[in-house]
C-alpha cells in the first residue's frame, strides 16, 4: 500500500500542473485527438524529413556516403564554412556584449529603435541580404571600381560570403543577452562597484557569469545559421567550386548534377550539427532552470 | 536622438554604445540603405513597371498567398502543438519539444533537398499521391510545404511560454462561475493566448515571405507559376539586371519593415496587456 | 563619519524628484528616511551613496565635499532593497567579494579574508549557510548576508534601502531588533530609508520626514509622533479623524456644528483643518444641544484591549458624502457610556492640531 502510494505521488509529481488541477484536465478524449493531432503533424513535417536526410545519405552505401565527404570540393567547402563561422561568430558575440551592456545597464533615448533595428536583419530575406552587399562592394556597386582598381575582391569571393553570414547572424547572441540583461538589472553591478569593484572586474566577475548560459545559447545559435545560411551565401559566392562554396551551397551543385547520395551525405553532416545544436540547446534550457530553480537542500 | 547623461555609476557606455552604433551601421544599415539609393536612382514610371510586370506580380501572389496560408496552417497545428507539450504528459513530450526547433537549427538547403526526396512524384509519400491525382513538388503546393517547415516553430515558441504561464485560476475561476470546458477554453484561455499566437502567426508568415533556400528545390520554379519572388531577385542578378533586382528587393524591404513593425507592436501590446512591460 | 547634504536638486526628464534637501547627519546615530513611495527619499539615499548624482547641491562627507567623488572612493556600505546578492556565488564569496575585488597591494590574504568572512557570518548569525546559493537562502538570510557583504568592505557608514520592505511581517519585526541591537554594537553612521513609519519610529535615533522631494520634518521619533509640525506629518504618522471649518471666538465650526477649542495661532474666519487622534476623541451620547459634531455610531469593535467606535456624520461640510471618524477608548469606558449601532452622539475632542485649510498638502 505504501508503495503504490509513493508511485502514484511520483506519478503526480511528474505531470503538467495542469493535470493536477480538475478545472483544467481535459477529457481523455480530448487529450488523445490534440496529442495525435499535434504528434501526427509534428512527426510529418518535421521528423520526417530529418529521417529522410540519413536514409537518401545511405541509399547508395557507406562507400558512396564517405567518398562524397572525402572529395576535394567537399573538404574545402567544409574548411571555408568553418572559416565564414569562425569570423562571423566572434565578431557577433562581441556586437552582443557590447549592445546588451549598454541597452540593459543604461538608459538613453533613442533605445527601443536601437532594439528593433538590432532585429532588423531577421526581417530581411537572405536573398536581400546577399543583393546588399553585391550592390556595395559589386562590380558595379559603390566601391566596384576602386576595389577593382586596387585588386579586392569581396563579392564572388570569401570576404563576401563572411559579410553575408556576419548580416544574417547579426541579431543571434544580442537577442538572448539582451532581455535577460535586462531583467537582471543593474544592482548586482551597482552592489559590486560599492563594494570597490572595477568596471572590468564587475564584468567578469558579475556581469558575465549571470549570462553565461544565455550567451552559450546565442552562440550555438549563431554558428548554426552561421554555417547553414544558403540564399545570402548564394547570392554572394559565385559558385567556384573548392573556392567560394560553403557546404549548403555544394549540396545544391551536387543536387543539381543528380548526384542525390552525395548531396545527401554532405547534408547529413549539416543535419548532425543541427542535431548537435538542439541537444546543446536543450542541456542549456535544463541547466538555466536549475539555475533559477536550484533545490533548496 | 542618441545621448548619454554626463554621469554613470557603472562604466563603458560610450563604448559600447559607440561600438554598437557603429557594428551596426557598417554591417546592417549602410548596406540596407543602397537598395533605397539605388531604387531611388531609378526612374519612376520604369520602376513601377518592374514591380509591377505579370512574371513579378505573380510571384507577388504566389509568395504571399503560400506564406499566409502556411502561417494560418501553423497557427492551427502550432497551437495544438503546443498545447499538447505544455498541457499533457506522454511519452516523448521532451523528445519532440527539443526537436520543434530543428527548423531554426537546419539549413535551409537541406530542408528543401529532404523535402523534396519527399514529395517528388516517385518520392516516399509522392508516390502514393501521385495515383491520387495530388502533385505537391514542383508546384505551388511545394512551396507550401516547405513553408509549413520552416514556420512551425515561430508558433509553438511563441505560445508555449505564455501557455505554461497561464494561471490555473483562471480556469478555476471560470469553472467555479459554472462555464463549460468548451465555454472556458473559447472566452478565457484562447483570448489570453491569441496576442502571442497573432505574433507567431506574424513571425511565420514574415520568415515565410523572405524564405529561398528550401523553397528553391521543391518548387521547380516555374515562371508565372511556381516562382517565388526571392527567386525572381536572383533571377535578374544573374540577367546582370541590376535595377531590376534591386526594385524588386525593395518592395520586399518595405513589406518586411511594415511587418516588422506590426510585429514590434504586437508584442508590446502583449506585455502591456500581460502587465509584464511598463 | 559624519555626512552633510547641502541644497540637492534632482530631476528625471520632466519630473523633480529632489528639491532643495539640506540635511545634516549626525556621526553614530541611525537615521530614518521616512516618507510615502514616490518622495525622493531612495534617490536621496542614492545620491549620499554616489549611485546617483545630484543636479544641484553638495555632498559632504567626514567635513570634506565628496560631490564629485566616485562611488568606489566614498566607503560607504549599500545594502540594496532586493539585496542584489551575486547569485552565482555562495553566500561565503559574496561576502568576500569585497575583498577580493581590491588591488593586489591592498588585497589581504586568503586566511585574513576567511577569518573576516566567518567573523561576519557569526555576527549575522548564519556561519551555518556559507556554502549556500543567495537563491537558497530565505528573505531574511538575504537580508542579513547582504549587510555582512556591506560591512565586510568596512565602511564608514551604512545605507540601507528599504531594507524590510521585501519581507513579511513577522521576520520583519524580527529582524528590525536585529538592526537596532547591531548597531548599538557598531555605532558605524547609519541611514535607512522606509515607508513604514512604524519601523522608523521603532528602529531610528532620528526620523527624516520627506514629501515630494522636500523636508517635512526632522527630529526624535517621540518628536515626530508627538509634535508632528505640518499637517502631512501629522496624517502620515497614524490614523487621524479630520474636521474642516472655520474659526469661531468657542471653537472651530464644522458645517453648523461647534467643536469647541481655544487657539491663538489663528484668527476668527481662518479657514482650518483641524486633527485629532482617535484616542482623542470624546463621545456624548444622546441627540443633546451639548456642543460637537453630530453624528452616529455606525459600528462598534470591541476585540482587543482597546475598543473602537466607528462614527458617521452625515456630511457636516460634505452634505452629499457621509463623513467617518474612528474613536478608541478602553472597554471599560465603552461599557459606561452604553453606546448602540444607530445612536445619536456628539463628537468632541481632547486635544485637536489645526493647521491652515488652504494647505493643500495633504491628501485625504
Amino acid at each position: 500500500m505504501a508503495d503504490s502510494a509513493i508511485i502514484l505521488d511520483r506519478r503526480k509529481a511528474s505531470l503538467s500542473k495542469f493535470e493536477r488541477h480538475f478545472a483544467t484536465r481535459d477529457r481523455t478524449v480530448v487529450r488523445r485527438i490534440v496529442i495525435t493531432a499535434g504528434v501526427s503533424f509534428f512527426l510529418l513535417f518535421i521528423v520526417l524529413p530529418l529521417i529522410a536526410v540519413f536514409v537518401e545519405a545511405f541509399r547508395r552505401g557507406a562507400g558512396v556516403y564517405f567518398a562524397a565527404l572525402v572529395d576535394a570540393d567537399a573538404l574545402s567547402a567544409m574548411r571555408l564554412t568553418l572559416l565564414a563561422a569562425a569570423i562571423a561568430v566572434p565578431l557577433n558575440l562581441l556586437f552582443g556584449l557590447a549592445a546588451s551592456w549598454a541597452i540593459a545597464k543604461f538608459e538613453f533615448r533613442g533605445k527601443s529603435l536601437l532594439l528593433t533595428l538590432i532585429d532588423l536583419p531577421f526581417s530581411v530575406s537572405p536573398v536581400v541580404a546577399g543583393l546588399i552587399y553585391v550592390l556595395v562592394f559589386g562590380a558595379q556597386g559603390w566601391f566596384g571600381t576602386w576595389l577593382m582598381d586596387h585588386d579586392i575582391r569581396i563579392i564572388f569571393a570569401v570576404p563576401g560570403i563572411v559579410l553575408a553570414t556576419l548580416f544574417v547572424t547579426f541579431p543571434f547572441v544580442a537577442r538572448e543577452l539582451i532581455p535577460l540583461m535586462q531583467a537582471q538589472g543593474r544592482d548586482e553591478e551597482e552592489a559590486a562597484i560599492t563594494l570597490g569593484a572595477s568596471g572590468l572586474q564587475t564584468f567578469w566577475r558579475v556581469t558575465l557569469p549571470n549570462v553565461k548560459w544565455a550567451l552559450l545559447y546565442g552562440v550555438i545559435l549563431c554558428n548554426a545559421r552561421a554555417m547553414g545560411e544558403f540564399g545570402a551565401v548564394s547570392v554572394v559566392s559565385g559558385h567556384i567550386r573548392g573556392e567560394t562554396n560553403t557546404m549548403p551551397l555544394h549540396v545544391e551543385i551536387l543536387y543539381n548534377e543528380y548526384q542525390f547520395a552525395a548531396a545527401f551525405a554532405v547534408a547529413s553532416l549539416l543535419a548532425m550539427l543541427a542535431l548537435v545544436t538542439l541537444a546543446i540547446k536543450s542541456y542549456i534550457e535544463w541547466r538555466a532552470s536549475r539555475q533559477l530553480f536550484p533545490e533548496t537542500t | 536622438m542618441l545621448f548619454a547623461k554626463s554621469h554613470r555609476v557603472l562604466p563603458g557606455f560610450g563604448l559600447s554604445l559607440g561600438f554598437t552604433l557603429t557594428y551596426l551601421a557598417l554591417i546592417v544599415l549602410v548596406p540596407l540603405s543602397s537598395v533605397f539609393i539605388k531604387t531611388s536612382g531609378m526612374d519612376f514610371a520604369r520602376f513601377v513597371d518592374v514591380v509591377t510586370s505579370p512574371r513579378v506580380v505573380a510571384s507577388y501572389k504566389l509568395t504571399f498567398g503560400a506564406s499566409l496560408i502556411a502561417a494560418l496552417i501553423n497557427s492551427v497545428f502550432g497551437l495544438i502543438l503546443a498545447w499538447a507539450l505544455v498541457r499533457y504528459t506522454f511519452p516523448g513530450r521532451k523528445l519532440i519539444d527539443a526537436l520543434v526547433d530543428l527548423p531554426f537549427a537546419l539549413p535551409t538547403a537541406v530542408a528543401g533537398i529532404s523535402l523534396t526526396a519527399l514529395y517528388a512524384p516517385n518520392g516516399w509519400l509522392g508516390q502514393f499521391l501521385e495515383p491520387l491525382g495530388i502533385k505537391i513538388a514542383f508546384g505551388p503546393a511545394g512551396v507550401l510545404v516547405a513553408l509549413i517547415f520552416i514556420g512551425l516553430p515561430f508558433v509553438v515558441r511563441t505560445v508555449q511560454p505564455v501557455l505554461e504561464d497561464l494561471d490555473v485560476e483562471f480556469e478555476e475561476a471560470a469553472a467555479s462561475l459554472g462555464a463549460s470546458r468548451f465555454q472556458t477554453l473559447m472566452r478565457v484561455t484562447i483570448p489570453a493566448l491569441f496576442p502571442a499566437l497573432l505574433t507567431g502567426f506574424s513571425l511565420a508568415f514574415a520568415r515565410a515571405v523572405g524564405e529561398y533556400g528550401s523553397v528553391i528545390f521543391i518548387a521547380g520554379n516555374l515562371p508565372m507559376v511556381s516562382e517565388i519572388t526571392p527567386l525572381l531577385i536572383i533571377t535578374r542578378l544573374e540577367e546582370f539586371d541590376y535595377q531590376g533586382a534591386t526594385a524588386i528587393a525593395s518592395v520586399m524591404l518595405i513589406f518586411s519593415f511594415v511587418l516588422l513593425l506590426i510585429v514590434n507592436g504586437l508584442q508590446a501590446w502583449t506585455s502591456r496587456r500581460s502587465g509584464k512591460g511598463e | 563619519m559624519s555626512i552633510a547634504v547641502h541644497n540637492i536638486h534632482k530631476s528625471f526628464g520632466a519630473i523633480k524628484v529632489l528639491n532643495g534637501v539640506s540635511l545634516d547627519f549626525p556621526k553614530g546615530e541611525l537615521v530614518a528616511l521616512l516618507g510615502p513611495s514616490g518622495c525622493g527619499k531612495t534617490t536621496l539615499l542614492r545620491i549620499i551613496a554616489g549611485l546617483e548624482r545630484a543636479d544641484e547641491g553638495q555632498i559632504i562627507l567626514s567635513g570634506t565635499d565628496a560631490s564629485d567623488k566616485d562611488v568606489r572612493e566614498r566607503h560607504v556600505g549599500f545594502v540594496f532593497q532586493h539585496y542584489a546578492l551575486f547569485r552565482h556565488m555562495t553566500v561565503f564569496e559574496n561576502i568576500a567579494f569585497g575583498l577580493r575585488v581590491r588591488p593586489r597591494s591592498e588585497r589581504p590574504s586568503e586566511k585574513e579574508i576567511t577569518d573576516r568572512v566567518l567573523k561576519l557570518l557569526d555576527l549575522v548569525q548564519l556561519g551555518w549557510i556559507k556554502n549556500r546559493y543567495p537563491a537558497q537562502l530565505s528573505g531574511g538570510q538575504r537580508q542579513r548576508i547582504a549587510l555582512a557583504r556591506a560591512l565586510a568592505v568596512e565602511p564608514q557608514v551604512l545605507l540601507l534601502d528599504e531594507p524590510f520592505g521585501a519581507l513579511d511581517a513577522k521576520v520583519r519585526k524580527e529582524l528590525r531588533r536585529w538592526l537596532r541591537r547591531l548597531h548599538d554594537e557598531l555605532h558605524i553612521s547609519s541611514i535607512f530609508v522606509t515607508h513604514d513609519q512604524e519601523e522608523a519610529l521603532e528602529v531610528a535615533d532620528r526620523v527624516v520626514l520627506m514629501n515630494r522631494g522636500t523636508i517635512e520634518q526632522v527630529g526624535s521619533p517621540r518628536q515626530i509622533y508627538r509634535e508632528p509640525s505640518t499637517a502631512f506629518a501629522y496624517s502620515f504618522l497614524g490614523s487621524v479623524n479630520e474636521f474642516r471649518g472655520k474659526i469661531e471666538a468657542q471653537g472651530v465650526r464644522v458645517g453648523t456644528d461647534l467643536l469647541p477649542h481655544v487657539t491663538t495661532a489663528f484668527r476668527a474666519g481662518d479657514d482650518v483643518l483641524g486633527y485629532a487622534r482617535p484616542y482623542d476623541i470624546e463621545i456624548t451620547p444622546g441627540d443633546t444641544n451639548a456642543p460637537g459634531v453630530a453624528a452616529k455610531v455606525n459600528r462598534i469593535l470591541e476585540a482587543g484591549v482597546m475598543a473602537r467606535v466607528e462614527l458617521v456624520a452625515n456630511g457636516p461640510y460634505r452634505p452629499a458624502k457621509p463623513d467617518y471618524f474612528e474613536a478608541e477608548l478602553t472597554a471599560a469606558d465603552l461599557a459606561d457610556l452604553k453606546l448602540t449601532v444607530g445612536q445619536a452622539v456628539r463628537i468632541t475632542t481632547r486635544r485637536l492640531q489645526l493647521y491652515s485649510g488652504v494647505d493643500r498638502s495633504v491628501e485625504v
